[in-house]
């Protein structure tokens, strides 16, 4: 018997779309995901910039139902930073839905769930089996893990005490570009000599978020309004199977403008030991010409950095 | 109106001394290691400078804050709970925690010591203030500096009788802070993890002919003509290529300095004002410090703010109110 026959299945998590995306366009990304996608579980909702809320809010109910006649877990995912008391009543309306799991991207919102189950999103820092203990206790039935994380630390927190008894289940980040940073301030106006007050929307002109370069030309950084992003994407593939041994078996991929049915589709043959790692990430990069990939955090260095796989 | 506190920092004892000297109500300080977020070589204090300056601050009407405000590597928690026992044990009158496991730790082994939640925990609301008051009773909330003084004033009304505490002087973060891991993605090291941010270690001055380029970990952050000082490469106050321009995309290399908006944020409820700046000099410490004693008593006392220049002090000369007011964002 193959031993990986011995591990849970590989179970993938579609993070929420971070981009400023037309609702026409979202709702036939979720769509089509919803018909001809293998991923088990769908975040929707805005984590970035409150102002962008409305739009795709009427458009939702006919996607989480697209979604879970499909057959997927729908998560509806909250705001990652709340400051004003209209972005607080946004995020009570959302740990108020009947029957829908939260992702909590910041504290307020673990508070707000009083006790009842969520998942506790890749936004709110969890560095240590402490703090996962005690969002375990809160209600946290997931944790998606901080993008910075080194594979000692997952390695504690998939194999510490929780892992043996009921703790949350791990999640960790393997694709896309990694959320750096949030801000008050938003980059994506500053960047057109425009307030955020009257941004004009400017986010939704970069569909994958805005190249940051430095005065070298150096790719370096990206800007998705008042987020910051790493300018390279994550590509965990040669890794799945490290983590998978370590008692992984959740991945998270962060939607782009791509065929993320094709990502999705590559990750689990990856992450089944099905497909080469090499000729995997050949795929991958195919998928997504515009892109070039790091895993530093996963090998304890830079987050921008590149690790060749032992061969 | 409540009467301010002034919170003062000390990245040494003789910090300490000019601090409490200068009108400080409180000091904070850091131990000498990677448990707090200004884990520079040759700053902060042993367990027996920390004793010695609580005795000074305590016999002079002052009392000091244990800043443990990093979060606690997964298999390694000991270092940090040291940390707080050892605070504990030495009479220190609060500490200063970001990590929500070391917050239960502290809550629950020290239930007398006073809890202050570090700016690194970023909470920027009361719901987030009333998840770490209600579940450890944390009596002090240091506000991110993401909010306006509206903002403030509304979460004050809300959170009472929990206390904030602002800063009103020094470094800025741009980002939520405690939420930013720009500094680990260039460089490896990260304000969460390490207690640095943008570190000397991975600085260097490249001249050329037409000037001098300030890099971190290799990606160039700024540019200097040669007749220019050249100032420290902090990732997000540098100059960038987007959107087809060059420009300062975060910030521009900058200071916080709120010292015209005292009457404002009085009003709004703060408890406490803090100044950036473990890692600043005695005489830098002592001069903010006596600015800002002056200008909360004036405000008091019903006086006009006093006329005083902290531009000298301030990075590249230059000031902001930051977040406070609302067209920074």
């Amino acid at each position: 018997m193959n031993k990986r026959d011995s591990l849970s299945p590989v179970r993938l998590t579609l993070g929420p779309v971070l981009f400023n995306w037309k609702p026409e366009k979202l709702r036939d990304f979720y769509f089509r995901l919803a018909d001809e996608s293998c991923v088990d579980s769908v975040c929707v909702g805005e984590v970035v910039c409150s102002k962008r809320t409305p739009f795709f809010t009427p458009y939702l109910p006919e996607v989480i139902e697209r979604l879970q006649a499909a057959g997927k877990e729908v998560i509806l995912s909250s705001l990652a930073l709340i400051m004003t008391a209209r972005e607080a009543e946004q995020a009570r309306e959302l740990t108020m839905t009947d029957g829908m799991l939260v992702e909590a991207n910041d504290v307020s919102v673990v508070a707000m769930m009083a006790g009842r189950p969520f998942v506790a999103g890749p936004l709110l820092n969890i560095y240590n089996e402490g703090t996962l203990a005690y969002l375990h206790r809160m209600g946290a039935s997931r944790a998606c893990l901080p993008a910075e994380l080194p594979e000692s630390v997952i390695a504690a927190l998939a194999a510490g005490p929780l892992a043996a008894g009921s703790g949350p289940e791990i999640e960790v980040q393997s694709f896309g570009r990694l959320p750096l940073a949030i801000s008050a301030r938003c980059y994506h106006a500053r960047s057109r000599n425009l307030a955020k007050d009257g941004c004009q929307y400017v986010c939704a002109e970069d569909a994958d978020g805005m190249d940051v370069d430095t005065l070298d030309d150096d790719p370096f950084l990206a800007v998705n309004g008042t987020q910051t992003m790493s300018y390279h994407y994550l590509g965990l593939l040669a890794e799945l199977s490290a983590l998978r041994r370590l008692g992984v078996n959740r991945f998270r991929l962060w939607p782009h403008d791509v065929d993320m049915v094709a990502v999705a589709a590559l990750f689990r043959a990856a992450a089944d030991g099905l497909i080469d790692t090499e000729e995997a990430g050949q795929r991958l990069a195919d998928l997504c010409p515009r892109a070039e990939f790091a895993n530093g955090y996963f090998h304890g260095r830079e987050g921008h950095a590149y690790i060749q796989a032992d061969v | 109106m409540i009467r301010p506190e002034l919170v003062c920092p000390a990245g040494t004892p003789a910090a300490l001394k000019s601090a409490v000297d200068a009108g400080a109500d409180c000091v904070y300080v850091g131990f000498r290691d990677e448990t707090n977020a200004r884990n520079f070589p040759g700053l902060n204090f042993s367990r027996k400078e920390l004793e010695e300056g609580i005795a000074y601050a305590h016999a002079r009407g002052a009392k000091v804050l244990v800043a443990i405000n990093t979060f606690p590597r997964a298999g390694y928690p000991d270092l940090w709970h040291r940390a707080v026992d050892d605070s504990a044990r030495l009479g220190a009158d609060a500490v200063i925690l970001a990590d929500i496991g070391l917050i239960d730790y502290a809550a629950r082994t020290h239930p007398e010591l006073r809890l202050h939640l570090s700016v690194q925990a970023a909470a920027s609301n009361p719901q987030s203030i009333g998840f770490y008051a209600g579940n450890f009773g944390v009596r002090r909330v240091v506000l991110p500096r993401v909010l306006t003084v509206p903002e403030i004033a509304a979460i004050n009304g809300a959170v009472a009788p929990v206390e904030t505490e602002v800063f009103v002087f020094g470094g800025l973060c741009v980002m939520a802070e405690g939420r930013c891991a720009l500094s680990s993605y260039a460089t490896g090291q990260s304000p969460n993890m390490n207690g640095v941010c943008s570190p000397a270690s991975h600085v260097r001055y490249v001249e050329s002919g037409r000037g001098v380029t300030s890099q971190l970990a290799g990606f160039t952050i700024n540019q200097f003509g040669l007749n220019e000082p050249a100032g420290y490469p902090t990732l997000c106050k540098g100059r960038f290529n987007a959107n087809g321009k060059t420009s300062y995309l975060f910030e521009e290399p900058t200071s916080l300095n709120t010292l015209t908006m005292l009457p404002d944020l009085i009003k709004a409820g703060v408890t406490a004002f803090k100044i950036e700046g473990r890692q600043r000099g005695r005489a830098y410490v002592a001069a903010v410090v006596q600015a800002f004693r002056a200008g909360i008593d004036a405000v008091m006392d019903g006086r006009p703010l006093p006329a005083t220049d902290l531009d000298s002090i301030t990075e590249g000369g230059r000031q902001t109110t930051g977040a406070y007011e609302k067209a920074w964002r």
